[in-house]
């Protein structure tokens, strides 16, 4: 299937959908405009918690919140329901910005405790405040009307409703294959991958939790404007819950479970209030509190992924065409040859007592490999991550490209042109390689939340396809662009590392135990592919625990052991000094 | 406000942060060595209290029915999950953990429910009774998604709370319940008039916490639930089961939460779902102290005791408003003042 027959079938799937009001009964247009309604909500949720792997069980206090701020200016101040979609809009964002903001920083859980917390908060300030209504709500509020023509009437709010709706589901699918839509999945599964690509995580985090607010702001408006009625109890956190089940049912993964999850358990529960009372009359409300909490208990325990995943095994899929090698992003001009671009002096890393790293000093010239070499527990790793800022220094200085390193953020010293891996691979397995290696491209390009979601990316998001495409082809890994990282032995993940690392344009590439776990061949490819880099004016820092591999590839070697550096110098001159020797061998030779 | 108000105030916030002192003991302990944010603790208390109340109206309290079908449930997939491993040998060690010590309590309650109790026996009744919930539900829900994300973890146990409040209205009824107080006594404290109930409160709570510190300091057991805390699979090369730490620590939480549910019955009305608030705060408590530290908890759940009873008299619709608002600058204060955390998850 092609992607244009695929335009066609969703331009089918949008026709049968605006006949829908001619064919079906009121009460099915009804109950599709509160799965529309609900799907707005869910879709932010799914944004937030499936792609951005932040959990929130607080999105329906965000619909109470747009809901009374349109109820409030429409009733109590008599003004245009579109004033009340401005003030929703502005208050959601302010609000989501502040909550956002003092709990995004902190570890996964708190966010989601304090989601439930505000959930409660905001549910009882709706129902004690006076200019609400307290608990018994604002009625009246006037229907939304365009040029005058009502929308009253639920055959004519539902086109509104679900044209928001795909608007959202349109920009939001453009947004996900953009430039800070990939920052967004690579979100889950920890910040030190993100930081060392130049992303500044936090910020990632807090604009996805203010869009996940604002689908569920225009949720809220829509709402209040349909039901013309609000109330406390739509909004407490037992319907954030519900909000996550749908989610969970349709497919956390995908933004097509947001539809999917909002349909099912509405008509799940439109058929159970049909016959729960048969079954049990008297509290067949609480009946119902417990048959979804179980059923949701049984769904995180059975299938995770939610239904989307099968329903799009049935789907016939979309063959991907690889990028067109046309455009490039700018080069930087790499340092001349034998200029030093990283000094380390003096630096020192205690842990408790332990003093890891201790008064180190070496310099790294341009153009050179320098390997960092010494036995288990020499501080190599420690260094690594001084250098590359994920570890702060206690004393010392780190200097690169003449500029004071040492405080600077991990993500800063990556944009400065230090592009790094990992010794345990650090890579998102459900991306395909492209978008591995895009996500290098980061720190190179420009384009925000905004123009990727309307596509105005375009031109810049192909120079930086043609861009990762050829970092694959230069490690070999051109012909399964569109495979999954997962999906790759661990020889070719490290490699799809390094491309993603070079797709940085980095002036220094810094290199934790590349060849861990490689088998002979592998080593010798990997040491073409970093002789290659080095003839094209790259300089490389490897640590490096194999001594056949470095010494035959590096041009100088710093020796360390128990956390001082015990010398330097070319690789036979190193290997021959009896200090190295008895580090290795303890001085059994 | 006077200073005598400011004093009785203070006393009643100090009793109140007694109680989520116990309930956020329980709540880190279990977090601690199970990675299980367990929501439905506030729950299980409030099930204390209103089974505490049944059987001092000589009714038969719902939670026998809770616990017999929980034994139930939990000993069915006990027993298939070992009939399926072909491990027949440990079928009758299964069925006396989850079907005959769980039913034992509950089978007393049920024959003496409707005697004449003297109030030890009824309190002992239903801290017994309760006893086994907590980890029978670890067996049924948790257990089979032990390795899972802390996120999905809390999602699940959120579920539960709404699951078990909803069965809370179908075994109990709506009605909300006071017991009568413990102890009948008013003493003067430097002009103070101070009520032995309140009293009674802070020493449970300062008694059983330095328990829960001499068990967790000097005993192998005690040894063994930090080690799984620490680390799970350093644990298991130890012969530590993380599976039975973490029964204990249900089980310990399960005792923390009944007596919290005793302590507080005779002072507030409990209803079915009064649990999730008092948990709620309790958690409060625990998060100004990260979830992680012991005297933080004491003293988050104290500030919280003494922050609701204020702002309760301020202004006591907003109370809760008050309460749950205090998170936003204490997490503020937390993600400024706290180093990055490297919390590394894998992905799913």
């Amino acid at each position: 299937m092609t992607a244009a027959q695929l335009r066609l079938a969703g331009l089918g799937a949008i026709v049968l959908l605006a006949f829908f009001p001619a064919i079906l009964s009121p009460f099915s247009i009804t109950l599709l405009n509160f799965i529309g309604i609900y799907a707005l909500a869910v879709l932010g949720l799914v944004l937030l918690t499936g792609i951005g792997g932040m959990l929130s069980f607080g999105q329906a206090a965000f619909v109470g919140i747009a809901a009374y701020a349109t109820a409030w200016v429409t009733v109590k101040q008599g003004y245009s329901p579109w004033l009340g979609l401005a003030l929703a809009l502005v208050l959601t964002a302010a609000i989501a910005a502040i909550l956002g903001g003092v709990t995004l920083r902190l570890g996964g859980h708190f966010l989601s405790l304090s989601t439930i917390a505000w959930g409660l908060a905001i549910y009882f300030l709706f129902g004690n405040l006076p200019m609400l209504g307290q608990f018994n709500g604002i009625s009246d509020i006037p229907p939304i009307s365009i040029a005058g023509f009502s929308l009253a009437a639920s055959q004519r709010i539902y086109y509104l409703i679900w044209i928001i709706l795909i608007v959202a589901l349109v920009l939001a699918a453009n947004l996900l294959g953009s430039r800070q839509g990939r920052a967004i999945r690579a979100l889950r599964g920890g910040r030190i991958m993100v930081e060392s690509l130049g992303i500044d995580p936090f910020r990632i985090k807090l604009v996805t939790f203010v869009l996940a607010a604002l689908l569920s702001a225009l949720s809220g408006w829509l709402y209040a404007h349909m039901s013309r009625f609000v109330s406390p109890a739509p909004f407490d956190v037992n319907v954030g819950i519900l909000y996550l089940l749908m989610a969970m049912v349709g497919g956390m993964g995908h933004l097509s479970g947001a539809v999917l999850g909002a349909t099912i358990v509405t008509l799940l529960r439109n058929s159970i209030q049909d016959y729960l009372p048969k079954i049990a009359f008297s509290a067949s409300g609480q009946v119902e509190v417990v048959v979804f909490a179980v059923l949701f208990i049984l769904l995180l325990q059975r299938a995770r992924g939610g239904l989307a995943p099968f329903a799009l095994r049935y789907l016939p899929r979309v063959q991907p065409t690889p990028p067109k090698l046309v455009g490039a992003l700018d080069h930087r001009r790499q340092p001349d040859r034998g200029t030093p671009i990283l000094a380390v002096s003096e630096a020192t890393r205690r842990f408790g007592g332990l003093v890891a790293v201790n008064s180190v000093s070496f310099e790294v010239e341009a153009g050179e490999i320098l390997g960092l070499i010494g036995p288990n527990g020499a501080g190599k790793t420690t260094m690594f991550n001084l250098i590359t800022g994920a570890l702060p220094l206690d004393q010392g200085r780190i200097a690169f490209l003449g500029r004071d390193i040492t405080h600077l953020p991990q993500r800063l010293i990556a944009r400065a042109g230090i592009a790094r891996t990992f010794q345990h691979v650090k890579l998102r397995p459900h991306m395909t390689l492209l978008d591995t290696v895009l996500l290098g491209t980061y720190g190179r390009t420009s384009s925000g939340f905004l123009g990727g979601a309307l596509l105005l990316d375009r031109a810049e998001e192909h120079r930086a396809e043609a861009e990762a495409m050829r970092q694959l082809q230069r490690v070999g890994l051109a012909d399964r662009a569109f495979d999954l990282a997962g999906n790759l032995p661990l020889g070719n993940q490290r490699l799809l590392e390094i491309a993603r690392a070079l797709a940085a344009d980095p002036a220094l590439l810094v290199l934790d135990e590349p060849a861990a776990g490689l088998r002979t061949a592998e080593k010798a490819e990997l040491t073409r592919l970093l002789q290659a880099l080095r003839a094209e004016g790259l300089t490389i820092l490897l640590v490096e625990h194999d001594m056949d591999f470095v010494m035959g590839l590096v041009d100088r070697t710093v020796v360390m052991d128990f956390g001082s550096k015990l010398c330097e110098g070319a690789p036979d001159a190193v290997r021959a000094d009896p200090r190295v020797q008895e580090a290795y061998l303890g001085g059994v030779v | 406000m006077t200073g005598e108000i400011a004093a009785i105030l203070a006393v009643d916030g100090i009793a109140s942060g007694a109680i989520y002192l116990l309930i956020g003991l329980g709540l880190v302990l279990i977090f601690a060595v199970t990675r299980v944010i367990f929501v439905p603790f506030g729950d299980i208390a409030a099930f204390t209290a209103l089974s505490l109340a049944s059987l001092e109206t000589g009714t038969r309290p719902g939670t026998v029915a809770l616990v017999a079908g929980l034994a139930v449930l939990a000993t069915l997939i006990e027993c298939t999950a070992l009939v399926r491993a072909g491990a027949l040998s440990r079928l009758p060690r299964a069925l006396l953990f989850y079907l005959v010590l769980p039913l034992l309590p509950a089978a007393a309650v049920w024959l003496v429910a409707g005697m004449a109790l003297s109030m030890p026996v009824r309190i002992a009744l239903s801290l017994a009774l309760v006893l086994p919930i907590a980890p029978l539900l670890d067996r049924i829900v948790f257990r089979p998604i032990a390795d899972a994300s802390v996120l999905l973890l809390l999602t699940v146990a959120v579920a539960l709370h709404f699951a078990l409040s909803g069965m809370g209205l179908l075994f109990f009824g709506p009605e909300g319940v006071r017991t009568k107080p413990l102890v009948d006594a008013v003493f003067e404290v430097a002009g103070l008039i101070v009520n032995a109930q309140t009293l009674l409160i802070v020493v449970a709570a300062v008694v059983f916490s330095g328990l829960l510190f001499l068990v967790f300091e000097y005993t192998l057991l005690g040894k063994a639930l930090r080690a799984t805390a620490i680390n799970r699979t350093g644990a298991r090369l130890v012969g530590i089961r993380p599976a039975t730490t973490g029964t204990i620590a249900y089980l310990l939480a399960s005792l923390l939460a009944g007596i919290s549910g005793v302590l507080i019955a005779p002072v507030t009305t409990i209803f079915y779902d009064s649990g999730f608030l008092i948990g709620l705060k309790a958690f409060v408590g625990a998060i100004i102290a990260g979830m992680t530290s012991y005297p933080g908890t004491a003293l988050g759940s104290l500030l919280v005791g003494l922050l609701e009873s204020y702002s309760s008299f301020w202004s006591s619709a907003y109370k809760e408003v008050v309460v749950f608002g205090i998170l936003i600058p204490v997490l503020l204060w937390r993600s400024l003042s706290m180093a990055a955390t490297d919390d590394e998850e894998t992905e799913e």
